[in-house]
């Protein structure tokens, strides 16, 4: 299978699969499992091509820029396509089960949609990570936020209702100021194709207002501080599975492209004065969001606050990639962590959709005892902690250590502190979760049955945002393909 | 006479973009909300549009044209989801005003 | 009140800023208009907005088809449609405008259809009447009952995607790239696509009108 055949089953199969999940509700479940393994398996090849031949590039309709759209997976391009394709397997499998708790018509119309709108969601993130057109992504973008929307609507509560039409509102408006700055970058460039973009290498006023609007859109997109304010209501009220590719994925593909924006199409417009800011902005939402998270009473939002603080991490990657000494180690930190961060966000809430349909709430005050009912979710859950706090080995803790190794590299001091910091907060909270989780109590209580499938999902990931972290220095040379930042890994000693 | 400028019309295009982005702020009724939300997607537009007399000559660029008719699809599909919510929100609490949602 | 006026400031603040960058733009010697019209032979179309949605950038088309099809499964999956109140014995000016109305809006969406090609037109255009003869449907009170086939409706909506993805595949097989019309051939392929897009584009909108998902029985 040549790169070409690759990519379009990567954004053809789930695109297919979407409309006959529609067309046949019936079929929705084997379409997604089936859609997830051949994504899957696709996934690999592409990424065997990639680090044998480098970057591999796709004039579709024949025609290359700037007429045409070009599709385009280097390194970063196919980590993002694997992160979505490991935790889009899990949630296939968990939701087969989570929808089918009882045969009322409710349940049964939340799965009959569940499964086209999961993958139009799919689609749109193949297809944006494969793209190398800003407007393209304007498409892609869309398609992911529509999806996303509708997903947490499809719990039913008045909660989930007007959170989701909070981010719908957050989401379109977003959306048209990326779109206003790609007219910009037409009109001055007259091209909208990103190796194109790159290779001009321009700077204008135009271009500054332009990229100005596309990163307000995209930062209100990816929640970052203080743009966040949309997250926790709607990741909190969706469905676990719902929640879970919320916080690992949609949040991630606005992130991604602001990357391709900053370090590949206009490197020149980013000053250290606005790599600094970003990294402001990241800190600000690491503190903000671990330290709400620690004084949440219910599980689904102190796991939502933690995305928002999370994601701070991934902006520290501006200001410390931004030079070349050290660059490239804090380029791959931050998106190792990105990686162990889905994984392991993906677990907790999967562990909190478990403990939801166990227990029948999810207040953490009141979840003494949970571990006598569901042993293996609350394992996952301290698994996926240590990832998240970033204790060793796990691929939580390779991405910090990287991004402290080029903070210290750089004298960038302050941000050691802010990880440093941020870590401690994420050990508050979970550690709170935990002591809850683990207190005994006299009277059993009865639970409602769960699958096994739905807990053994969330230990596995767990298992791998710890297990992956010895697979970094293997990420690491993926990455090094086709990456804007050069520069060695330093990690003050061997590579972990 | 010279070819009227572009770039009037695409001042005129953000001009309806802020006023759009002003009401979508400050209005509270959800119905109004999606209208200023319209209004915006209006201005970008019109932008493109005038993007297209950018260069000399009877025939306009073709490409900004192209970008402003998948744009407009969108904005359908945005309306018709965003309405639809609305009802659905509106259905489950019984009033049309929730606060905001910035 | 002062948040207004902050919110005035803000949006004067932006207006401002968009302002001066519309006026730092260039005017362009050249540009892709020059491009694409050499190119247009090659297109198998003769009306350079067509060359560009369903050939140049027809990627993004066929993700735009998609996002039609997710729109209407969305708010499907929020709620049910409803009638538009209307009792047609109450409205004989409607039924006699309907009369003449519907049919020339399907010719004119069919005749947009096909002149797409080499002017101004195309399956969006045509589509987009189609979906305001469906409007006029509904709001007549006509044809209730088809509502009731969900398997031909849904049909009708996926056709777009299944077709627009099937000649992918296709053309794929034939040439090795995605999209990529054998030489000689890119006209046939675009009217196939689009003929399919009409259907799928005209009862998207139309549906999107009645605000749901039709049957009262099924998921």
């Amino acid at each position: 299978m040549t790169s070409a055949w690759a990519m379009a089953w990567l954004i053809l199969s789930p695109l297919v699969a979407a409309a006959l999940a529609f067309a046949f509700p019936r079929l929705g479940r084997s379409l997604a499992l089936g859609t997830a393994g051949v994504v899957s398996l696709v996934v690999v090849r592409l990424m065997g091509l990639v680090f044998a031949d480098g970057v591999q590039t796709h004039r579709v309709s024949g025609w290359g820029a700037p007429l045409g759209i070009e599709l385009r997976a280097d390194g970063l391009s196919v980590l993002m396509l694997i992160v979505t394709a490991l935790i889009g397997v899990a949630i296939a499998l968990y939701s087969q089960r989570y929808f089918v708790s009882d045969h009322d018509d409710e349940a049964l119309h939340r799965e009959r949609y569940f499964w086209p709108l999961f993958l139009f969601l799919w689609t749109a993130l193949n297809a944006l990570y494969l793209s190398a057109d800003i407007f393209n992504f304007y498409v892609t973008l869309e398609m992911l936020g529509f999806a996303a929307v509708t997903l947490v609507a499809l719990a039913g509560t008045h909660a989930a209702l007007t959170a989701a039409l909070r981010y719908l509102f957050v989401s379109l408006s977003a959306s048209l100021f990326y779109l206003l700055g790609v007219g910009f970058v037409y009109g001055q460039c007259g091209t909208v194709d990103l190796p194109s973009l790159a290779a001009q290498a321009r700077s204008g006023p135009a271009l500054w207002v332009a990229l100005a609007l596309m990163t307000g859109g995209l930062v209100a997109k990816a929640a970052l501080f203080p743009l966040h304010g949309w997250l926790p209501p709607a990741h909190a009220n969706a469905p676990a599975p719902v929640s879970a590719l919320l916080s690992a994925l949609v949040v991630k593909a606005p992130f991604y492209i602001l990357l391709r924006l900053w370090f590949e199409a206009f490197p020149a417009l980013m000053t250290p004065a606005v790599a600094q800011v970003f990294g402001a902005l990241g800190a600000a939402a690491i503190l903000w969001g671990s330290v709400n998270a620690l004084f949440q009473a219910r599980l689904k939002l102190l796991i939502a606050y933690s995305t928002v603080a999370q994601l701070g991490y991934l902006f520290l990657l501006f200001p410390l990639a931004a030079t070349r000494e050290g660059g490239f180690t804090a380029w791959s930190g931050g998106l190792m962590f990105l990686g162990a961060h889905a994984c392991a966000k993906t677990a907790m809430f999967l562990t909190a959709g478990n403990i939801l349909h166990a227990a029948g709430h999810d207040r953490i005050e009141d979840l003494d005892g949970i571990t006598h009912l569901l042993p293996v979710s609350v394992f996952a859950f301290g698994l996926a902690g240590t990832s998240l706090i970033g204790l060793p080995p796990s691929s939580g803790f390779a991405g910090k250590w990287l991004l402290l190794s080029a903070a210290l590299a750089q004298g960038q001091w302050w941000w050691v502190a802010v990880i440093l910091l941020g870590s401690l907060l994420a050990a508050a909270y979970i550690v709170r979760v935990l002591a809850h989780a683990f207190t005994r109590v006299n009277e059993p209580k009865t639970p409602n049955p769960i699958p096994p499938v739905m807990e053994w999902t969330a230990l596995a990931l767990a298992g791998l945002a710890v297990v992956l972290g010895f697979a970094s220095p293997w990420a690491a040379e993926l990455l090094r393909v086709g990456a804007p930042v050069v520069g060695p890994i330093l990690t003050g000693g061997s590579v972990p | 006479m010279p070819d009227a400028d572009y770039r009037m019309f695409a001042l005129a295009g953000v001009a309806v973009f802020a006023i759009g982005f002003y009401s979508l702020i400050v209005q509270a009724h959800l119905l109004k909300r999606i209208m200023a939300l319209n209004v915006m997607g209006s201005g970008v537009f019109l932008v493109y549009i005038a993007l297209g007399a950018q260069t000399p000559g009877p025939i306009p660029d073709p490409v900004p044209h192209a970008m402003v008719l998948t744009g407009i699809v969108v904005s359908v599909c945005a309306t018709g989801l965003a309405l639809a919510l609305v009802d659905r929100v509106q259905a489950a609490a019984g009033e049309a005003e929730p606060g905001d949602a910035a | 009140m002062t948040s207004r006026v902050l919110v005035s400031v803000l949006s004067l603040a932006l207006l401002a800023a968009l302002g001066w960058a519309v006026l730092s733009l260039p005017f362009r010697p050249t540009g892709l208009t020059a491009e694409s019209l050499v190119k247009l032979p090659e297109s198998g179309v003769t009306n350079p907005v067509t060359a560009v949605l369903l050939n140049y950038r027809g990627y993004d088309t066929l993700l735009e088809v998609g996002v039609l099809l997710l729109a209407i499964v969305a708010v499907w999956s929020l709620r049910r449609g409803e009638w538009p109140a209307s009792h047609l014995h109450d409205r004989p000016l409607l039924m006699s405008l309907l009369r003449v109305v519907l049919p020339v809006l399907v010719l004119a969406a069919g005749y947009l259809l096909w002149i797409g090609a080499f002017a101004p037109g195309g399956a969006f255009q045509g589509g987009a009447l189609l979906g305001g003869a469906i409007v006029l449907v509904m709001l007549g009170g006509l044809a209730r009952r088809v509502l009731a086939f969900d398997r031909l409706l849904r049909a009708g909506l996926v056709l777009g995607v299944i077709v627009f993805a099937a000649v992918c595949a296709v053309t794929m097989l034939l040439t090795g790239g995605l999209l990529q019309f054998p030489a000689g051939t890119g006209g046939t392929w675009i009217m196939v696509i689009e003929s399919a897009a009409l259907v799928s584009i005209g009862l998207t909108l139309g549906l999107l009108y009645f605000g749901g998902r039709p049957n009262a029985h099924h998921a």
